[in-house]
């Protein structure tokens, strides 16, 4: 089909898939890359600390060497390498998480919006605007500031970002159904007797699959950003799960003494996120032509 | 004297050929038509009069009044534009800026052609509104273009084209858009404007009554080439090209009353659909309508935009519940129908078949939602009966032409066996001799399977041909029902009568009869 | 109009009492027990009597949010401990921690968060619409490379990343700028914009990313719409059609996205005042939470829901003014 021809043509679109899936690769496989480093997230090497220039490690770029790929954490020891790489699990794993939720919660409260009765739209309609009009990132410090500490954190945090951030899927899959219930395919199958269920799954929702998509794309670095945000401020995952951004927000007191400590997640972030977006925005090239060029 | 003189014309955008050695001349203060298909090269012509093509190479000579307009340069096209030939585009809603007030827009080409002042701009916007007859002009100057109607946004791109009272105005299917009875005025007034300031009109149609009405001369356009031109009495009246004359064959024809004494299938009793509207009053889209389908008839309905009808096309389906009133098919009310017995055809064949399913599976679905396990055999018969080969199952919608698309919209209502099939304005998307062949396949198919019809048009010349009966709808009611012949020949009611004077006719002599009975039955123009 | 006014605002109070219901309920029904989060982290015991005498924890919800309502329109006491704590119209609750209206405390620091948002605000206004527009245009090649190049990695970068490279570039490396700490307009307007220049840049950069490829797709759309080829037929000037026509036609999604953008000036403002230090309204969020005052985290919270809604209704309007077909409904 000409939708893969464009993908396959689309340098960026290949360049970020294969990052993304190179670091969606890392979080799956991090306990044996880990294993395979010989470390392990949680160990302290004290000695491995120069005590008297307060815990910056030892040894140019933060204390690389053979033993430790990446060098190691300042104030504590752990090795930077296997944080890295389980950091990359709870990343990904919690933006993915979030954004499988909105989508499917997202379609179908947008679908039946679109395809109900006008109470039905009106109501859901309701719904989806006060989703909207909560402070989502406030909103999420404050519960993840009362919920109480022994419930599983990154789970935690999808759920909470996923139910703050499914307003927008829900909008565009009711504005598309809207849309597409006018044409005169829809009538012809009704009239041929279909129900609407049917003609949910056989006229709708294929008309539904590009824009959501293209949409879904760029849910997932957002609610990337959404956790390494959260994680920054402290409310995210707890220490000693390690994630990209709360080792960022540890490496703002470090960054004069021990700048690696901030470049390697910092550039993992943004390698990642950048990945992703250069797929959302092949994706959103190859999927609609009209709307050329960049991401709207 | 003539305005304008072309010479062997050649556009071509890339290996594409758009226009192939046209050469015409426009006389002084006359009309020439330029007739042709999609595809024909009219439009490619009339954009590079105004010099607005970006990306083509244009070859031969345009002469504008002993200027040479092939090889001016940006600055120079500047000036002429509006100033001395002015353009009237097809779609009056998008061509004018939504941003800015019809007073504007004058304004501002006046202002910009002749330097005058803001308050003689307005002055002039105005002017030029009062002289197309736009009631109130000075108040309607300070509207916006989706505030006003679509026929008087046309009056308002033909009042800008006035403003600098250029030497030529070129119309580029000014009335396509518009109602027929809109359409008539329109070119009424475009005939009044050119005898009155003695103005040049190049007016480009693809249909042949419009041009026989309004033009003295006239060019037949095929593929980029003109293929016949002359006076219009001669070229429409003793075609010597084919083309000329399957095209004027082409154009629907009334047809030899068929007799029907069936029994009424579909009967509508009382009929309304009133649509609520927030602080505002409902709309009567369907307003107290009764009428009856005799079964194997073709019941024709016509109305303009705005009349209700698809309104009423989908009530007939049951696809919209009335308001009041009952709809029964066979004695049983509509809402209980079996699956599949009441059809439609609808008027986009694009938008009416699932872009990513393939036609075969398209026209198979109501095959398969009545329990037929295996449809492909039943399809591929379907798709032959309707002209199309048999392989034609596996493509997809964007690959065929509109007129193929349509016939596949026929073979998807034939399908399930249908006792009513309702037909919206289903070949008013088609080029005219597309057209010709979709009408004449409903024919050939009414008669071998006895269909029940309705066919609802706009258009009056093709419900002549079709229908048997033939009712008129205005404002939400049938105003007149009756047999088709009858009808045409001797109408009762204003309105039918104000609808058969505006049809546009290939006959020059006709048309003129028709535009005196136009200005005779005292239609104020301000109506639209 | 006046009726339209009267039903958007009528409208926004509604979506607002439907937030404070949700936040009420969340947080005062959530597991953890609202009076042990109100009362702060320097708790005491005698403190914590005080605060659930106060909050009136042993009455049923309904009664405390009646009491929280009643306290919004009219203005609160606390009756608790030897002083009786007088929170005055619109009492937003009592932060026994700092011992502090919570108004007053938003009060302080809205200022702050004020300058960030909305010099950010201009800054990436000026510069997105600017690039969008020249880039819209296809005139250079180069720089519709780097505008489509930098919109994509303003997507793919978080302001505290951003932040935090530029402090290590200007402040650490160059030291070109002292790191920032705020100084009121009012004082010394060339130290506050000096000061507040690092913060404007890192959130105006992941902004002008969005207002230029907005105002570029919105151009070219516009561009291609019908009535500028009756423009150009007409014999108007290029830079007329573009700046008196295309630009309207791309204003409306940018006056969507400006609205969004100042509502979402709380997301923003925690991110980078926590990321530079600045006393706004999104630290204090950060700093309740660390000190667990529930009273000021419902505070700020239903402070951005009122900047949303605010934003959301202004844009309504505005609307209205750029594009003329839109209805008042």
């Amino acid at each position: 089909m000409t939708v893969l021809r464009r993908l396959r043509g689309d340098r960026g679109f290949l360049a970020g898939s294969v990052v993304a899936l190179l670091m969606v690769l890392v979080a799956v496989v991090a306990p044996l890359l880990a294993a395979a480093a010989g470390q392990d997230y949680t160990n302290y090497h004290d000695n491995l600390l120069d005590s008297a220039r307060g815990g910056v490690p030892l040894g140019r770029f933060g204390g690389m060497s053979a033993d430790h790929w990446l060098g190691v954490e300042p104030g504590t020891g752990r090795d930077l390498f296997a944080r890295v790489v389980y950091g990359a699990r709870v990343s990904l794993g919690v933006a993915v998480g979030a954004t499988m939720l909105q989508v499917l919660f997202g379609v179908l409260v947008g679908t039946a919006a679109g395809l109900g009765g006008r109470w039905a739209d009106a109501a859901l309609t309701r719904v989806v605007d006060l989703v909207l009009a909560v402070p989502s990132l406030v909103l999420a410090i404050s519960l993840l500031a009362i919920v109480p500490p022994d419930w599983p954190r990154p789970l935690l945090l999808a759920a909470v970002i996923a139910v703050l951030g499914w307003g927008g899927t829900a909008r565009i899959t009711r504005g598309e159904t809207l849309s597409l219930r006018t044409r005169d395919y829809v009538a012809a199958a009704r009239l041929s007797g279909a129900g609407w269920f049917r003609i949910a799954r056989r006229e709708i929702a294929p008309g539904l699959a590009a824009p959501v998509l293209t949409y879904a794309a760029l849910l997932l670095p957002t609610n990337m950003i959404a956790e390494a945000g959260l994680s920054f401020l402290g409310v995210g995952v707890r220490p000693p799960t390690p994630s990209w951004g709360q080792m960022l927000s540890t490496a703002t007191t470090w960054f004069r003494a021990d700048p690696m400590y901030v470049a390697v997640p910092g550039g993992l972030l943004f390698l990642t996120l950048l990945a992703f977006v250069l797929v959302a925005n092949g994706l959103r090239r190859a999927l609609d032509p009209r709307q050329s060029e960049v991401l709207r | 004297m003539t305005t304008l003189t072309v010479e062997n014309l050649r556009i071509r955008f890339g290996d594409t050929v758009a226009v192939d050695g046209l050469s015409f001349e426009l006389p002084a203060g006359s009309a020439l038509g330029i007739v042709g298909e999609s595809g024909s090269g009219k439009s490619a012509t009339a954009l590079a009069l105004l010099g607005l093509h970006t990306s083509a190479t244009i070859e031969g000579r345009i002469s504008f009044d002993d200027l040479d307009l092939t090889g001016l340069n940006d600055k120079q096209w500047r000036q002429i534009r509006g100033a001395r030939i002015a353009m009237v585009f097809q779609e009056p809603l998008t061509a004018l800026s939504p941003f800015h007030t019809i007073g504007d827009q004058i304004a501002e080409v006046y202002r910009l052609h002749s330097g005058a002042s803001r308050q003689a701009a307005r002055q002039r916007a105005v002017e030029v509104l009062r002289q197309v007859h736009i009631p109130d002009p000075a108040g309607r100057a300070a509207s916006y273009p989706h505030q006003f109607s679509g026929g008087m946004r046309q009056r308002a791109l033909i009042a800008m084209a006035l403003a600098c009272r250029p030497r030529l105005i070129v119309a580029d299917e000014p009335t396509t858009a518009l109602d027929v009875t809109v359409q008539a005025q329109i070119l009424d007034l475009l005939d009044e404007v050119r005898e009155t300031t003695g103005t040049s009109l190049l007016l480009i149609s693809h249909d042949l009554g419009v041009v026989a009405g309004s033009c003295d001369r006239v060019v037949v356009m095929r593929r980029g080439l003109a293929v016949e031109q002359g006076e219009t009495a001669a070229v429409l009246g003793a075609p010597t090209d084919a083309y000329t004359r399957e095209l004027l064959q082409a154009a629907p024809h009334p047809t030899p009353p068929r007799k029907n004494d069936g029994k009424p299938l579909l009967r509508l009793a009382g009929v309304r659909k009133h649509f609520k509207q927030r602080r505002r009053e409902p709309v009567k889209a369907v307003d107290d309508v009764t009428l009856d389908v005799r079964a194997g008839e073709t019941l024709g309905i016509v109305g303009e935009s705005g009349t209700g009808k698809t309104t009423l096309a989908r009530l007939m389906t049951g696809l919209l519940t009335q308001s009041a009133g009952t709809i029964t098919l066979d004695g049983v009310d509509i809402a209980r129908r079996p699956g599949g017995s009441v059809q439609m055809v609808f008027q986009d064949p694009l938008s009416s078949l699932n872009p990513r399913r393939t036609i075969g599976e398209s026209i198979a679905d109501p095959l398969r939602l009545s329990g037929v396990r295996d449809p492909r055999s039943r399809v591929e018969d379907l798709l032959e009966r309707v002209g199309l080969a048999r392989r034609e199952y596996d493509r997809y919608p964007h690959q065929l032409s509109g007129g193929m698309r349509q016939r596949v919209g026929i073979a998807r209502a034939l399908a399930p066996g249908p006792r009513l099939i309702v037909c919206d304005e289903p070949v008013s998307s088609l080029d005219v001799t597309t057209q010709a062949q979709v009408l004449a396949l409903l024919e050939d198919l009414r008669e071998e399977l006895g269909l029940t019809m309705v066919f609802i048009s706009h258009d009056l010349a093709v419900l002549r041909q079709i229908a048997d009966r033939v009712a008129v709808l205005a404002d939400g009611r049938i105003v007149e029902i009756g047999d088709t012949a009858q009808v045409y020949a001797a109408p009762q009611h204003p309105y039918t009568k104000e609808l058969l004077a505006a049809v546009p006719v290939a006959d020059p002599a006709e048309a003129r009869r028709l535009r005196a009975l136009r200005r005779s039955l005292d239609l104020s123009d301000t109506k639209s | 109009m006046i009726g339209y006014l009267v039903r958007r605002v009528g409208g926004a109070v509604l979506v607002l009492f439907g937030l404070s219901l949700l936040l009420y309920g969340l947080f005062y029904l959530a597991p953890s027990d609202p009076a042990i989060l109100t009362c702060g982290k320097g708790c005491t015991p005698e403190r914590l009597a005080e605060v659930r005498h106060a909050l009136g924890v042993d009455d049923p919800v309904a009664t405390q949010y009646a009491h929280f309502v009643r306290g919004l329109v009219a203005g609160r006491d606390y009756p608790a401990g030897p002083a009786t704590r007088h929170c005055p119209a619109p009492c937003l609750g009592y932060s026994f921690e700092t011992d502090q209206p919570v108004t007053r405390l938003l009060l302080d620091r809205l200022p702050v968060s004020a300058s960030l948002a909305l010099g950010a605000e201009v800054l990436a206004l000026t510069a997105g619409i600017g690039a969008g527009v020249l880039s819209g245009l296809r005139r250079y090649r180069w720089l519709d490379r780097i505008v489509n190049g930098l919109v994509l990695a303003g997507y793919a970068v978080p302001v505290f990343l951003v932040g935090l490279l530029l402090l290590l570039l200007f402040c650490v490396q160059l030291q070109w700028l002292p790191f920032p700490s705020y100084v009121p307009l009012t004082t010394d307007p060339l130290a506050w914009a000096r000061n507040l220049l690092l913060p404007w840049v890192a959130l105006a950069v992941i902004q002008t990313a969005a207002y230029a490829r907005l105002t570029r797709a919105g151009i070219q759309e516009t561009l291609a719409e019908d009535h500028i080829r009756t423009a150009r037929a007409y014999g108007l000037p290029e830079r007329r059609i573009i700046w008196r026509r295309a630009l309207r036609g791309a204003l409306l999604p940018l006056v969507t996205l400006t609205a969004i953008d100042l509502a979402a000036i709380m997301t923003s403002a925690v991110l980078t005042e926590t990321m530079f230090g600045l006393p706004g309204v999104g630290q204090l969020l950060v700093g309740a939470v660390n000190q667990i005052d529930l009273p000021v985290v419902v505070g700020v919270t239903l402070l951005a829901g009122l900047l949303i809604v605010a934003a959301n209704t202004v844009a309504d309007l505005l609307y209205r003014a750029v594009d003329p077909r839109v209805e008042l409904r």
